[in-house]
C-alpha cells in the first residue's frame, strides 16, 4: 500500500483514539476543568466513622468540595483519624464541623461540612474540632431497647408498690 | 500395575507442566530479544506504522461493532435490574464503570488476539516457512529487528487505542439504549456517571491494562510465529496457540492486576 495512505489511515486511527480518551476524560470521567487540581488537606477526629472509605466525597449543603484522603487509627486518641482533601476553590471558617452522613437508607457514608461563622479559614494541615461520628443502628436499637426496659421496669416497680400499700 | 499406571499420569503430569513453564519462559526470553533489537523499529519509524495499520486500523470495525453492541447490552441489562431498585438513572454508572475498568481492555484485547495476533502468527509462520527469515538472516539483516520488532511495537501502540474506542463506543451504545430508546433522564445518565468514574482510579487503570495486555497478546503472537514448525500444520498449530494462550494470559493478568489495583499495592 502507498505510503501516504498508510499515514493517513493510521492518523485517522490515533486522531479517533485521542477523541475517545478526550471522551472518557472529560465526558465520562470527573476530570473537568472546573475542578481546579489543587487542595489543601484538614484534619478531624472521630469516634466511629462506621463504613467511610478513602475517596468518599465530603459535601457541604450537599455540593462534592473535596474527597477523603486517608482513614487512619489514632492510636493516641484511640478514635479515627480523617484527613480531608478539600478542592482549594472551597474555604470554610475555622469552627466548622463535620460529621459522618449516609446518603439514603443503603447509600454510601461521605463526610457532612457545616460552617460556622469564625472569620478565619481553615487552612493546609488545621483541625477541624467540631466532630460528629457515624449513627451505628446497633447502638440506636441498643439505647431504643434499653430505655424502653427501663420505662417497663420503672412502671412495674410502681405498681409493685402500689400493690403491697 | 496399578501403581505403574499411577505414575505413568503423575508423570504426564509433570511432563505437562513443565512443558508450559519453559513456554512461557521462552517466550519472555523473546520478549526480551525483541525489546533489545527494537532500535531499528523507532528509528525507521514507518515499519511500525505499516504494522499499526496492519493490527490497529483493520480491527477498528470489529471493535467498534463490538463495542457498540456490549454498551447496548449492559444498557438493557443494567436497566432491567436497576429498575427493581427503583435506581434506573444508575445505568450509566454501570454502563461506564464496567466498560472503563474490564469489559474495554479486556474484551478488546480478546478480540485483538483473533484478529491481529492470529494474522501476525500466521504472517511469521509462513515467512518461516517459505525461509524468508533464513534468507534475510543471509544478508546479514536481523529477522527480530526487522520482521519482529515493528510487528510488536504496532500491537503495543494499537492496543490502548483500541480499548479506549471500544469503552467509548460501548458507552455511546448504553446511552442510545437506556436514554434515547428506553428514555432515562439524560442529565442524571450521565451526571451520575461523572459522580462516579475517577480519572485516575479508573481511567488510567483501564488504559494500563489494555497496554499490558497489548504487550502479552504481541509478545505471544510473534513468539509463536517465530517459532512456529515451518510446515503447512506448524503455522496452523502455532496460530491456534496465539489465540488459546494470549486470551488465558490476558485473563490471568487482568484478575492480578484488578486485585492490585482494587486493594492497593501494599
Amino acid at each position: 500500500m502507498e505510503r501516504s495512505t498508510l499515514n493517513l489511515w493510521v492518523g485517522i486511527f490515533v486522531l479517533l483514539g485521542f477523541f475517545s480518551f478526550l471522551m472518557l476524560a472529560f465526558k465520562v470521567g470527573n476530570l473537568t476543568a472546573g475542578g481546579s487540581g489543587t487542595t489543601y488537606s484538614v484534619v478531624a477526629h472521630f469516634d466511629n466513622i462506621g463504613q467511610l472509605k478513602e475517596r468518599a466525597p465530603v459535601r457541604s449543603a450537599g455540593v462534592l468540595v473535596g474527597r477523603v484522603r486517608s482513614v487512619l487509627f489514632d492510636p493516641v486518641h484511640y478514635n479515627a483519624e480523617v484527613t480531608l482533601a478539600i478542592d482549594s476553590q472551597y474555604q470554610f471558617p475555622k469552627d466548622t464541623s463535620a460529621s459522618v452522613l449516609t446518603s439514603g437508607i443503603l447509600g454510601e457514608q461521605y463526610i457532612g461540612l457545616d460552617a460556622g461563622g469564625d472569620d478565619k479559614m481553615l487552612k493546609n494541615g488545621d483541625e477541624i474540632k467540631l466532630t460528629q461520628g457515624a449513627m451505628v443502628l446497633e447502638r440506636l436499637i441498643g439505647q431504643f431497647l434499653f430505655s424502653k426496659a427501663q420505662e417497663g421496669g420503672t412502671s412495674k416497680d410502681g405498681a409493685d408498690k402500689g400493690g403491697k400499700k | 500395575m496399578p501403581l505403574d499406571a499411577t505414575l505413568r499420569g503423575i508423570r504426564q503430569v509433570g511432563d505437562r507442566t513443565l512443558r508450559i513453564v519453559e513456554r512461557v519462559g521462552a517466550t519472555v526470553a523473546f520478549l526480551g530479544l525483541t525489546l533489545a533489537q527494537s532500535a531499528t523499529s523507532f528509528r525507521r519509524f514507518g515499519l511500525v506504522i505499516r504494522e499499526i495499520f496492519y493490527a490497529g486500523v483493520q480491527s477498528l470495525i470489529i471493535i467498534l461493532v463490538s463495542g457498540l453492541f456490549v454498551g447496548m447490552v449492559l444498557g438493557l441489562q443494567g436497566h432491567e435490574t436497576l429498575q427493581n431498585y427503583g435506581s434506573e438513572q444508575s445505568v450509566g454508572v454501570l454502563v461506564a464503570l464496567s466498560l472503563v475498568r474490564e469489559l474495554g481492555p479486556v474484551v478488546s484485547a480478546l478480540l485483538f488476539a483473533s484478529r491481529a495476533g492470529s494474522a501476525i502468527t500466521a504472517e511469521i509462520g509462513l515467512m518461516k516457512a517459505t525461509e524468508q527469515l533464513s534468507a534475510m538472516e543471509m544478508m546479514a539483516v536481523s529477522p527480530i529487528s526487522r520482521v519482529v520488532a515493528p510487528r510488536f511495537w504496532g500491537g503495543v501502540f494499537s492496543m490502548p487505542v483500541l480499548a479506549m474506542l471500544f469503552s467509548a463506543m460501548g458507552i455511546v451504545g448504553g446511552f442510545l439504549v437506556a436514554v434515547v430508546v428506553i428514555g432515562v433522564d439524560d442529565g442524571a445518565f450521565w451526571s451520575q456517571m461523572q459522580a462516579a468514574v475517577d480519572f485516575r482510579h479508573d481511567i488510567v487503570n483501564g488504559i494500563i491494562k489494555s497496554v499490558v495486555f497489548g504487550i502479552a497478546v504481541s509478545a505471544i503472537a510473534t513468539f509463536e510465529g517465530y517459532e512456529a514448525p515451518p510446515t503447512a500444520e506448524g503455522v496452523s498449530g502455532a496460530t491456534t496457540r496465539t489465540v488459546v494462550s494470549s486470551s488465558l494470559a490476558i485473563l490471568a493478568l487482568d484478575l492480578v492486576m484488578t486485585a492490585f489495583m482494587l486493594k492497593g499495592w501494599n
